[in-house]
């Protein structure tokens, strides 16, 4: 069995964020970067369906700067065999993103290619589908859990107010969602291993992302609020105000 | 190229809430680019009679794709039906829900076409005659004015930001030729398990009611459906109590969980993480309730309670059924 995990550098969620000068990046100083949570949980589900299969090969991918070599080897102490890092400029996202794994993909085979269901610096939820659409592959979106049998995956899909189960046959992409693959810590074995599995570096075939960011700005102030009261007595007061005032009830 | 397409989705025969706030800002933008609005809706059979009413929010043309096969999405059929609509007739840009659905086939139908995708989009404007929108990035913390290269340009709208608005036209119903959305079949859908109760997605809802690790045990979340019940909103919840397994990760509001901009948003014994703030502060108006008069989230609310909630949500519960009658 093989699979490839595509996994990004993005900063940590309890990051603050910052505009650079530029007005169109952001400013990286004490920031804190991580694996994006949900390709956390790709890699988890790579890892946990290999030990199921008893065995295979985990790749990962990468787009991005040099740094994102760390998240690559985060990977592989987690358990993946070999990396790539597909070198980009850091803020390549979307279409481009797509075009350079596709690119990367075509030169592979795999059963499946995971991906996380969206990356939490530019909340496109896109690289997956559009891979997709660029191989030819079937894909499904916002999948919790999966199994695999004999080349056919069925798999749980998160939609409003419930769960879709879906079928697809392998080769095939999905993109995964917070659901049964909680990802395990990397041990210190793991970290010493990773050392000496094979990391290669290429440049990224991107093309252009075809959304064009002409400005950051942070979210508008909310006015400061105020404390109705303590305790249940103050809760009349709290509902006069929701209704009278902000309208709300 | 012409046109603004409006995807507008149905599901189980009912037109969807955010196929009129989608026809909404498919009208904006028309009438600031001197276009027509020509939805698009994809269904099984009813589907057509059901789209009727799009026409009141603006929709020009409606175009309909009915079937049996067309009933349950499929990934591959919807966007072989919506590539070949844009190729038939021109659209200059494409607008689709940021539902669970638009996010699934918005991209896909963007990387066939060659073109890029904004998501979630929480503004839509013109700037010397090109469509320029603005979506959130970093869960909230920040936001991107974002152009578009090439046509059409696609993108989806966040629920519950684009207020449907009635502006109505008299649109026919127009057959679209399905029978050609053939060839692989890709991801299959066979069946849809709904979720137990028939509840509503926080995404959606115009109340939500969230709960954190105060509420120091899962049964206490009876105190927040309650309440919720009351107000006919959803219950969200923080972060550490999902992972703690109190409550399904489809109720999680923050940066790896579901970003949410209701009416009203009810903050319950959740301290205030920026992770969990980044899902929830463009919500219209904010209540906390907590025992920590320091805790984070009074900053961002627009109303606060410090107290013990164990006593202080019951009573709102009473307060708000009186008040429902």
């Amino acid at each position: 069995m093989k699979v490839v995990v595509c996994v990004k550098r993005v900063p940590d969620t309890e990051a603050r964020i910052r505009i650079a000068s530029d007005g169109t990046s952001i400013d990286p100083s004490g920031v804190k970067f991580v694996m994006n949570p949900y390709d956390e949980f790709a890699v988890e589900a790579a890892l946990k369906h290999r030990e199921a299969a008893g065995g295979g090969e985990v790749g990962v991918l990468s787009v991005g700067g040099p740094e994102s070599a760390e998240v690559l080897r985060t990977a592989l102490a987690m358990g993946a065999d070999e990396a790539v890092l597909l070198k980009a400029a850091e803020q390549a996202q979307g279409l481009a993103v797509a075009r350079a794994i596709a690119a990367e993909l075509r030169q592979r085979e795999y059963d499946l290619a995971l991906f996380g269901m969206k990356a939490i610096d530019d909340d496109l939820q896109s690289v997956g589908p559009m891979v997709a659409e660029l191989l030819d592959l079937p894909a499904a979106t916002a999948i919790t859990e999966f199994g695999l049998e004999g080349g056919t995956v069925t798999a749980q899909r998160a939609i409003e107010g419930g769960v879709e189960v879906v079928e697809l046959t392998t080769p095939c992409i999905l993109t995964i969602t917070k659901g049964a693959y909680e990802p395990r810590y990397a041990s210190l074995k793991g970290i010493m291993a990773a050392k000496k599995k094979p990391l290669a570096e290429k440049d990224a075939e991107l093309g252009g992302a075809g959304i064009r960011e002409i400005a950051l700005e942070y979210p508008p102030e909310r006015q400061p609020g105020r404390i109705v009261g303590e305790g249940p007595d103050a809760v009349p007061e709290l509902v006069r105000l929701l209704r009278e005032e902000a309208k709300a009830l | 190229m012409s046109g603004i397409l409006a995807f507008a989705e149905v599901r189980e025969g009912e037109v969807r809430r955010s196929s009129y706030e989608v026809v909404t800002a498919a009208r904006e933008l028309a009438d600031q680019l001197g276009e027509e609005v020509h939805a698009v809706v994809l269904g099984g059979p009813g589907t057509g009679e059901a789209a009727r009413e799009l026409g009141r929010y603006g929709a020009d043309r409606i175009f309909v794709g009915e079937s049996e096969e067309l009933g349950v999405y499929n990934a591959s059929r919807f966007r072989s039906v919506v590539v070949e609509l844009v190729r038939a007739q021109g659209c200059r840009v494409l607008v689709f829900p940021a539902s669970a659905m638009g996010k699934d086939l918005a991209p896909r139908v963007a990387a066939r076409l060659g073109v890029g995708y904004a998501a979630e989009c929480t503004g839509l404007g013109v700037e010397d005659g090109q469509v320029v929108a603005t979506r959130p990035k970093y869960a909230g913390k920040l936001f991107a004015r974002v152009g578009f290269e090439g046509e059409p340009a696609v993108l989806s709208i966040r629920a519950n930001i684009f207020t449907p608005r009635e502006a109505e036209r008299s649109p026919g119903l127009e057959a679209l030729d399905v029978s050609t959305a053939s060839g692989d079949l890709g991801a299959i859908v066979r069946e849809v398990r709904a979720a137990a109760g028939r509840k509503l997605d926080v995404t959606e809802a115009p109340i939500v009611v969230s709960g954190g690790r105060g509420l120091r045990d899962p049964e206490n979340f009876k105190l927040l459906e309650e309440l919720a019940e009351a107000l006919g909103a959803a219950v969200g919840a923080s972060r550490a109590v999902v992972d703690a397994g109190w409550r399904p990760h489809a109720e999680q509001v923050g940066q790896t969980g579901k970003t949410v901009a209701p009416q009203l948003y009810f903050a319950i014994g959740i301290s205030g993480a920026i992770q969990h703030l980044a899902g929830m502060r463009t919500s219209r108006y904010i209540v906390a309730i907590n025992k920590d008069p320091d805790a984070p989230i009074f900053k961002v609310a627009d109303y606060g309670i410090v107290g013990d909630l164990f006593e202080i949500v019951p009573r709102l519960t009473e307060e708000v059924r009186k008040l429902r009658g």
